[in-house]
């Protein structure tokens, strides 16, 4: 037999219960809590400030798009309670309408801030969310090196810049596979991509790897099953990397990587190609589709993808032994995303498919570098019994 | 031959075992599993009272890198088929192991499940044979090809390994990663020149059996499936060697451990924890005390497996 639930109250409505609290009360109540206030499911976002109204604004599937945040009786101090499943990274922002004017900030109260080339967010890390300790710069890891080189490509009609990735102690007598990836720079920037690899590498969770960012210049035609870029990739890159760097030179030891149109790009490119990339590694593809009708909801940009993707799930084909398909369960992409997985496993290709509870972001595909590159390219722990 | 197998050294035993031992001599020592950091064997070199011999093998293999450049060109080659070929291995063996697992799972009569269970563990069974005399013939061909004693760089190397050998009382293999060790072990035909006693710990251990199977079911892409690698030294057989047990395998899982245990039979899966000493000689024979993988999936003693 139990006792009877102890219902803590959450600090928010202890405050509450202070009518009307002295600015003071307020002042010592943000200095007490991490904001948000995560009490258990429940996270508790605050503005402090005058205003008309603040809403809180995010891109999470599921939740409102705009969700009012209510204003403490009698104070300048303003609240909204929401339960974030257990894990959760929520990306938001604030809006603050003032006099007529609304402004869309990042929470001042939050040092927390997600990163990307759009610019900034604040971002809630929800009860059993942690940043995995693989992210962060480790000491005793040696770091590889990066170089950057120019191709100069017939295809896209321009010299494309590619930055290298090095595995520390590079062996000219060994052979290593290679590993592309789409967005490069925002990976490098925005993903910790250089810190991962080290990190991976040197515990021993994933293969000694030399990866090629590449970078876009028309991002949303180079990525949008371009020809061009699927022959830049192909016919360019590959044959300059595997003649200048010990690389496998096997499909095996191939493998390309995207997220969002990257993804689409490293798809279409192995759709283009098939017997050259044995892998992929797709991240919250734009895999948009239809399955009647034309409205896509994408707009112009993604006519052809959705063209592509139309086309691939129509007739399933395989394009390559291994996929890593990754997404977050709060991003409009992970119906399209799901749906992939039957598709890409009935052209017979071994798929491992991961979600979290994450967004549209690229901290969400530094959390899932991890699973995905030890799948595709396994270190050699099996091999070490110290 | 008498060797004593160890567990992991993290907490060093080795040198109270070497003290029961008393070889009479300098004892020669392999730490090739360290690969760069082979000659990092201070701490060991005290712990064998500084009467050791190292004799760095992957320092030699090395060396036939720069210097017979041919065949290291084609060793690479052979790491490429080796590699190809180990792949396809453990795409068939996921589709045949699952198939084991999924039979084992199936809710119905016992008896038909226990006929089906049995037939599918012999497919993998034939599958992990196939796939050690495959390697092995690859190995074969490539060594009749560019047979090592044929190679100055090679042979000289031999021949200072065996003098050492020769010289020295018993033999220290430490672990680290058990395909460089038994790469250089069948390079530099250390079996030729093998003194006892030998001592060898975790991948040191794995490398002087006849079967290495490779384990890690806490891999970070999740749980792997045992693959057998290829041969070692053979100076042990029999035995399948399982150090880190505890750390690396799903030890509560009883029924994958049982399907674990009822592939490699009659074969005896050991487990070789922190402070573990196993005393054998070539046949396989144990002392019963020895901590084993029985068929029930359970970890008991060798005498009441």
């Amino acid at each position: 037999m139990t006792g009877p639930a102890v219902s803590r109250k959450l600090a928010i409505n202890r405050l509450r219960e202070r009518r009307p609290p002295e600015p003071a009360v307020i002042d010592r109540f943000l200095a007490r809590h991490d904001v948000p206030i995560i009490e258990g499911a429940r996270c508790t976002f605050l503005y402090r400030g005058g205003a008309d109204e603040v809403r809180l604004v995010h891109r999470a599937v599921g939740l409102p798009e705009h969700i009012p945040l209510r204003q403490l009786y009698g104070t300048d101090l303003w609240y909204v309670v929401l339960e974030l499943p257990e894990g959760s990274r929520f990306e938001y922002q604030l809006e603050v309408a003032r006099g007529g004017q609304r402004e869309r900030i990042n929470d001042p109260l939050n040092p927390r801030l997600a990163h990307s080339p759009l610019g900034s967010s604040s971002v809630c890390y929800a009860r059993g969310y942690e940043v995995p300790e693989w992210t962060r710069p480790d000491p005793d890891s040696r770091p590889g090196s990066l170089i950057d080189i120019r191709v100069p490509s017939r295809a896209l009609r321009r010299d494309c810049a590619v930055t290298l990735y090095l595995p520390a102690r590079l062996l000219r007598t060994a052979r290593y596979p290679l590993l592309v990836v789409h967005d490069g720079s925002d990976y490098l920037k925005y993903a910790s991509a250089k810190t991962v690899l080290d990190n991976l590498i040197h515990r021993l969770d994933v293969a000694e790897t030399i990866v090629a960012f590449v970078s876009p210049g028309d991002r949303l035609a180079e990525y949008a099953n371009s020809a061009a870029h699927a022959r830049y990739l192909t016919a360019e890159l590959l044959p300059r990397l595997e003649a200048e760097f010990p690389l496998t030179g096997t499909p095996s030891g191939r493998c390309l990587m995207g997220a969002s149109f990257g993804a689409v790009a490293a798809l279409s490119t192995a759709f283009r190609y098939p017997q050259v990339y044995g892998s992929l590694l797709l991240q919250s593809g734009s895999f948009v589709f239809t399955d009647i009708g034309h409205d896509h909801g994408g707009g112009p940009a993604f006519e052809p993808v959705v063209k592509f993707v139309n086309r691939y799930r129509a007739a399933p084909r395989w394009v390559a032994d291994r996929v890593f398909v990754s997404c977050g369960v709060y991003e409009p992409l992970i119906i399209r995303n799901r749906s992939m997985v039957p598709t890409f496993e009935a052209a017979g290709m071994d798929v491992r498919y991961v979600e979290a509870r994450d967004g549209h972001s690229w901290e969400n595909w530094r959390d899932r570098l991890r699973e995905g590159l030890s799948w595709i390219f396994p270190g050699p722990q099996k091999f070490f019994y110290e | 031959m008498r060797v004593t197998l160890l567990g992991p050294q993290r907490r060093p035993t080795v040198d109270a075992v070497m003290r029961s031992l008393r070889p009479g001599g300098p004892v020669a020592t392999i730490t090739a599993g360290w690969r760069d950091g082979e000659a990092g064997d201070d701490e060991l070199g005290r712990l064998l009272g500084f009467r050791s011999v190292n004799l760095r093998l992957y320092r030699r293999w090395l060396d036939v890198q720069e210097r017979d450049r041919d065949f290291a060109a084609a060793e690479r080659r052979l790491r490429g088929v080796i590699e190809e070929v180990q792949e396809i291995y453990l795409l068939r063996l996921d589709y045949a192991l699952r198939a084991v697992y999924a039979v084992q799972r199936r809710s119905g009569e016992d008896w038909l499940r226990a006929a089906a269970l049995a037939e599918a563990i012999g497919a993998v069974r034939e599958l992990d044979a196939a796939h050690l005399r495959r390697v092995s013939d690859i190995r074969g061909e490539f060594y009749q090809a560019w047979p090592p004693h044929d190679r100055p760089v090679i042979a000289g190397h031999r021949a200072e390994v065996s003098q050492v050998l020769g010289e020295t009382a018993a033999l220290v293999v430490a672990g680290g990663h058990v395909g460089v060790l038994a790469d250089v072990l069948h390079l530099f035909n250390v079996a030729a020149a093998l003194r006892s006693p030998v001592i060898a710990w975790s991948a040191g251990a794995m490398a002087l059996t006849d079967r290495i199977v490779l384990f890690h079911d806490r891999a970070p892409q999740g749980p792997g499936h045992p693959e057998v690698y290829g041969s070692g030294l053979s100076v042990l057989r029999n035995l399948v060697l399982l150090p880190h047990a505890r750390a690396r395998m799903l030890l509560d899982d009883a029924p994958r451990m049982a399907i674990f245990a009822r592939r490699f039979a009659p074969a005896r899966c050991i487990l070789l924890e922190n402070g573990t000493r196993v005393d054998t000689d070539g046949d396989g024979s144990c002392p019963p005390d020895t901590r084993v993988l029985a068929e029930d999936g359970r970890v008991t003693s060798l005498e009441a497996a």
